[in-house]
């Protein structure tokens, strides 16, 4: 966009070049505080990385880092034990076992909404999608220790404990249900319709159409999606904390206690460990551990979509 | 491999349409992809009546404006988180949305296209994608320890804030984006400057857009819990905060608290504070939609 050029009309009142000045100056001052505003985010940005890297370097001052990669224990109040290999064995199993429940629905309700769904369906769904975007994660954790633990697994699994990775991992996997679903759906119908066509001409079923033409053509915007849903699960904090109880632990079996990296934060917080203390150190750490891993996930996704949308647009 | 490739050839290709299997594995598909997108549905139904079972009869006046008993749980009144959130409600719009309106103007209307502004939107873009942990370890140790505000509703308020703002600067992006250029150059064309042009015209074009946006933005920091229980909320208040740096509670705050005790009126206890914390949040999505609709009747394009 052009500057407007107002100088020629200004100059013909009277006092049209004092006018200018002032004018000139409040569109520049006035530029400077929205840019301000704009560099809140980059501030943001380099505080999150200065306070995790300079509070967490006394965590390392106290721990040998071949303890912290390669110890198989985590029990810092209890056994001065720091291997932080139990908390990422249990983000890692609830990510992958929400994403084992996210996937299929999300992706097949993807397909539905852009491949079966009529407009008047789509406009009720989108809206029940973002609202179980919107529900607040301490209720599904709640749902998944009231509800989901004693009513639906403990039937199947009669030997599940209390607090389980399972019940955890369903309710993270629902809740980034819509993650996966719209950003899946818009990379769905972002394929040219042409090429549907040409699949149907030679009567191919919608089974085919969707999983041999849209799906494929599509793939990278769903790898996005699932990407950007992955982050979302190695992050969640609340519903892990309320529904997986806090017992770090190196194992794969999804019907015991596991503890991940962001529900430990909130169980040291909530007891309020005192200041300069390993303990008080140690969740520095493990933010700084959470905020890698989430970081390297976005960067994927979003370097995917933007090839993604080179192709289409 | 080239014999059976020969052997191939020699025969008459028949091309087997098995028109009637097809069908019928299409129409599963049909069906299991419906089923997937009702499940949805389903799975919101079955939380929202679980909660009205636990706790709706405990829904009362009294509910709201009590606050918590020790000795008697189920006479407990959440008056304490609900004016918390209330508090946090009215401070996070103070600081979060003057600056995610100011700075979306300025990269949708002002920033040249350089690489610099590239780097500039990718930060932001990841900055949604932080764990909402996270922005409490910053709040923790930027406003409740460097700026020393304590661990008071304001410093929570703040580092709500910082979280919702990308997604605050996103969708008022794209409102500003979805305004049509002819507006802006008619207003250029009659001698407006670049600030005249984005307060007088692109900004009213855009509000509806910006405000729905925002509350929706609000809403999510509204059900947030873990970034206030790092900066420091308390779990068990029996006072209101009266300014802001005042100790806090909040209503996700103590439904975590509660639904950590297992006995069965804590869990009734529970699903009643999550009735009023999904009254709050349906209030506020309301009325998003409500402005959405009032707007959409005067819209301009």
């Amino acid at each position: 966009m052009p500057r407007p050029e107002c100088e020629r009309q200004a100059a013909t009142q009277p006092d049209g070049a004092k006018m200018r000045r002032w004018q000139r100056l409040r569109e520049g001052g006035l530029e400077g505080v929205l840019l301000l505003c704009a560099l809140v985010s980059v501030a943001t940005t380099m505080g999150i990385v200065w306070v995790l890297f300079s509070e967490s370097l006394p965590f390392f001052r106290h721990v040998p880092l071949t303890e912290f990669l390669f110890d198989r224990q985590w029990a810092p109040r209890t056994g001065q034990e720091y291997g932080i290999l139990p908390l990422l064995c249990g983000t890692f199993l609830i990510s992958i076992l929400s994403l084992a429940v996210a996937i299929p629905i999300g992706l097949a309700a993807a397909i539905y909404l852009s491949e079966y769904a009529s407009r008047p369906v789509r406009q009720i769904a989108k809206p029940v999608l973002e609202i179980l975007a919107g529900i607040p994660t301490v209720v599904y954790g709640y749902f998944a220790l009231t509800f989901i633990t004693p009513h639906v697994l403990r039937p199947l699994f009669p030997s599940i404990e209390v607090f389980n990775a399972l019940s955890a991992a369903i309710v993270i996997g629902i809740m980034i249900v819509p993650t996966v679903c719209s950003l899946s759906d818009d990379a769905l119908r972002a394929v040219p319709r042409s090429l549907r066509e040409a699949a149907y001409a030679v009567s191919a079923t919608k089974l085919e159409v969707s999983t041999r033409i849209v799906l494929p053509a599509a793939l990278s915007g769903v790898t996005a999606a699932v990407l950007l849903a992955l982050a979302r699960a190695v992050g969640e904090t609340m519903a892990v904390a309320i529904a997986a109880g806090s017992t770090p632990k190196i194992t794969l079996n999804p019907l015991v206690s596991v503890q991940t990296v962001a529900a430990y934060i909130v169980q040291v917080s909530k007891g309020d460990a005192p200041t300069g203390t390993i303990e008080y150190q140690s969740i520095y750490m493990a933010g700084l551990i959470l905020f890698l891993i989430t970081l390297a996930i976005n960067l994927v996704a979003h370097r995917i979509m933007a090839r993604f949308r080179e192709v289409y647009e | 491999m080239s014999q059976a490739d020969s052997a191939i050839d020699w025969q008459p290709v028949q091309f087997r349409p098995r028109l009637a299997a097809r069908r019928v594995l299409g129409g599963l598909f049909g069906l299991a992809c419906r089923l997937a997108a009702l499940a949805a549905g389903l799975v919101l139904g079955c939380l929202l009546w679980h909660v009205w079972r636990q706790g709706g009869h405990l829904l009362s006046l009294r509910f709201l404006t009590s606050f918590e008993s020790t000795l008697d749980p189920l006479a407990s009144g959440v008056k304490s988180p609900l004016w918390g959130t209330v508090w946090l409600i009215g401070l996070t719009t103070i600081l979060a949305v003057p600056v995610g309106i100011a700075a979306a103007v300025y990269l949708e209307e002002f920033a040249p296209r350089s690489r610099l502004m590239q780097l500039l939107h990718l930060n932001i873009a990841n900055l949604a994608g932080v764990p909402s942990v996270v922005y409490g370890l910053l709040g923790l140790t930027v406003f409740v320890r460097w700026c020393a505000l304590g661990r008071s509703v304001l410093a929570g308020a703040a580092a709500l804030a910082l979280l919702i703002l990308p997604v605050a600067i996103i969708t008022t992006r794209e409102a500003l984006a979805a305004v049509p250029q002819s507006i802006r150059q008619a207003a250029y064309s009659v001698g407006a400057t670049r600030w005249q042009t984005v307060r007088d015209h692109v900004l009213p074009a855009a509000l509806p857009a910006i405000m729905t946006g925002m509350i929706l933005a609000l809403s999510r920091a509204v059900g947030e819990a873990a970034p206030l229980i790092v900066v420091g909320a308390v779990a068990y208040s029996r006072t209101v905060p009266t300014s802001p740096l005042d100790g806090f509670s909040a209503l996700p705050i103590k439904i975590f608290n509660w639904s950590e005790l297992a006995s069965p009126e804590f869990v009734q206890l529970t699903g009643a504070a999550i009735l009023v914390l999904l009254g709050v949040l349906l209030g506020t999505s309301a009325l998003a939609v409500g402005i959405r609709a009032w707007y959409q009747r005067r819209r301009l394009w």
